[in-house]
């Protein structure tokens, strides 16, 4: 896994990972490398337990992998990376803290430590409070919860909060987008609404993103590429090309249900 | 066995988007509005605690149970006076233990309710001793940590400890690890988790544990009082005015203590209001 030096660069390496929970058991991942370049837009699928969740906190930062390395934009992870954006299916909101202060929050913890390099990105200049509200405020308004900005998370709907935690990350202008399904506790249309955002936003911002999902379309509607997992362990990706993934109206085109049935089979699904 | 879940399968089209919900009024004015009722509510009880004050004395119909108009201006011109300066010194008392207890007390239950092994070790041992009424500890205070100022406070801080200790650590137990997960990938450390995660969700446990010991806090103020010292409002109350027959006066020290109890639990609860309105918004 020799690093490429031609454009586009490489944003995440997974060299020779090894994890297993505990010290006995069956590892997750064994000599599993993987890369990805900035730009691109991924998908991890799998049965649940094969380890798509893992892989994601690994990358986040929130687990150490037990051999092998992970370098994301040149930096070998071992904590958490400040141009990291993660986003969860849930709970992932402050609930005593009003929507406005929740998107806010990245910001503050920012300025909490100022530009150390590891809590916050050391180049950047960190946002004064002024800045930070006016950043705050067109994220609402790009998210559309600007009306919803005084109300504690408890009192909106599934949508608004996880709009409300996309903006939370995107205000801190990350380079690298960690999603771990977080549109599967949504009703379909919401979904399908925070999905078309998702690719507008890859598009607009040239965000390299993750999405980790167990929802065959979704993983289909999302990823350029798409990783595959089984059951663990497991040793070399699976990889489905899907370059049509963010086109108008491919949800209805017949490559779509084409390459659904292919990862239905790849996962040992009838088709 | 397939665990993979179709995602079109199984939920229906609705027409009503969640999104269009009415603009609710705001939290802070919901939870003065409240406050407000609460006043009200207060006036009528004081309305009719001044009832069953004058029927039990008309009752009784003996010295030891006076009128109120014999005992409120007795209290008012006493609170000029000598009371006063009791007063201040059992409140002194009570907002120490309190200050002691809350500051030892969060961090411990912070720390039992996040780090699993650590709650599995003491929880047997706080079971063991929660129960138990500490107040029975007095002389074993007293001779310990000598007659001063330090052993009153420090009997009402053991027995506001235990409570506070039992409601943050359950409270801490209940953060989600994807809370946690997700704000420590917007580059939080232990630090900023403490500032933006533990104190925050702590705040209103706290609060709800004084709002309830608040009472037995100052209860067990009174029974300290009554050795080795020469003010507050548990000696006024007993030295002063009952043993020597002044009952007016004794009432007046009572009426003292209540208000006391009172501003604190009102202080309180008005204070866990607001820290917590969050929760009238509803489950997060």
């Amino acid at each position: 896994m020799a690093a490429v030096d031609s454009p586009p660069e490489v944003m995440v390496t997974v060299d020779r990972l090894t994890f297993r929970y505990g010290a006995r058991g069956t590892p997750v991942f064994q000599d599993f490398s993987w890369q990805v370049r900035a730009g691109e837009a991924w998908s991890i699928i799998g049965p649940s337990g094969c380890g798509k969740t893992t892989l994601l906190t690994l990358i986040a930062g929130l687990r150490r992998a037990t051999a092998g390395t992970i370098t994301v934009g040149g930096t070998r992870i071992e904590r958490p990376r400040p141009e990291t954006g993660l986003i969860l299916q849930d709970y992932g909101l402050l609930p005593w803290a009003t929507v406005e202060d929740n998107v806010a929050l990245g910001l503050r913890v920012r300025r909490f430590y100022g530009p150390d390099g590891k809590h916050a990105p050391r180049a950047e200049k960190v946002l004064g409070r002024r800045e930070a509200r006016e950043v705050v405020e067109s994220w609402l308004r790009r998210l559309n919860i600007y009306e919803q900005r005084a109300k504690f998370p408890g009192a909106i709907s599934g949508g608004q909060r996880q709009r409300t935690a996309i903006a939370r990350t995107l205000a801190l202008q990350p380079d690298l987008l960690l999603m771990d399904e977080p549109f599967s506790s949504l009703d379909a249309p919401t979904r399908e609404d925070l999905q078309n955002l998702i690719l507008q936003l890859q598009r607009e911002m040239n965000l390299t993103s993750i999405i980790v999902t167990h929802a065959i379309e979704e993983a289909a509607i999302l990823g350029r590429q798409i990783l595959v997992l089984g059951q663990p362990p497991n040793t070399a990706p699976v990889i489905v090309p899907n370059p049509e993934a963010g086109t108008p109206g491919y949800r209805s085109t017949s490559t779509f249900l084409d390459r659904c049935n292919q990862l239905r089979t790849l996962l040992g699904l009838k088709v | 066995m397939q665990p993979i879940t179709h995602p079109s399968g199984s939920e229906s089209l609705t027409t009503t988007r969640p999104d269009a919900a009415l603009p609710a009024p705001h939290p802070l004015r919901l939870a003065l509005h409240q406050t407000g009722r609460q006043l009200l509510n207060l006036a009528l009880a004081i309305g009719i605690f001044l009832a069953c004050w004058v029927a039990l004395a008309a009752y009784l119909d003996r010295e030891i149970m006076p009128y109120p108009w014999q005992v409120i201006p007795v209290f008012v011109k006493e609170m000029q006076g000598s009371l006063w300066d009791h007063t201040l010194v059992s409140a002194r008392r009570v907002l120490s233990a309190i200050a002691v207890a809350v500051l030892v007390a969060t961090p411990v239950g912070l720390g039992l309710g996040q780090i699993r092994v650590l709650n599995r070790i003491f929880s047997p041992l706080i079971g063991l001793v929660h129960p138990i009424p500490k107040v029975v500890f007095l002389p074993v205070i007293l001779v310990v940590m000598g007659i001063g100022e330090t052993s009153k406070v420090f009997l009402i801080a053991l027995i506001l400890f235990f409570q506070i200790l039992v409601v943050v650590r359950d409270e801490a137990a209940s953060l989600r690890p994807e809370l946690i997960q997700s704000v420590r990938s917007l580059g939080a450390g232990r630090r900023a988790l403490f500032r933006y995660v533990y104190l925050p969700a702590s705040l209103p446990a706290v609060l709800t544990a004084l709002r309830v010991s608040v009472g037995t806090a100052i209860a067990v103020l009174f029974i300290a009082e009554q050795y080795s010292t020469r003010d507050g409002l548990g000696y006024y109350i007993v030295t002063l005015t009952w043993q020597r027959l002044r009952f007016a006066e004794m009432y007046a020290g009572i009426l003292a203590m209540s208000l006391l109890g009172l501003v604190l639990y009102l202080v309180v609860d008005v204070l866990e209001r607001i820290v917590g309105r969050w929760r009238l918004a509803g489950d997060a």
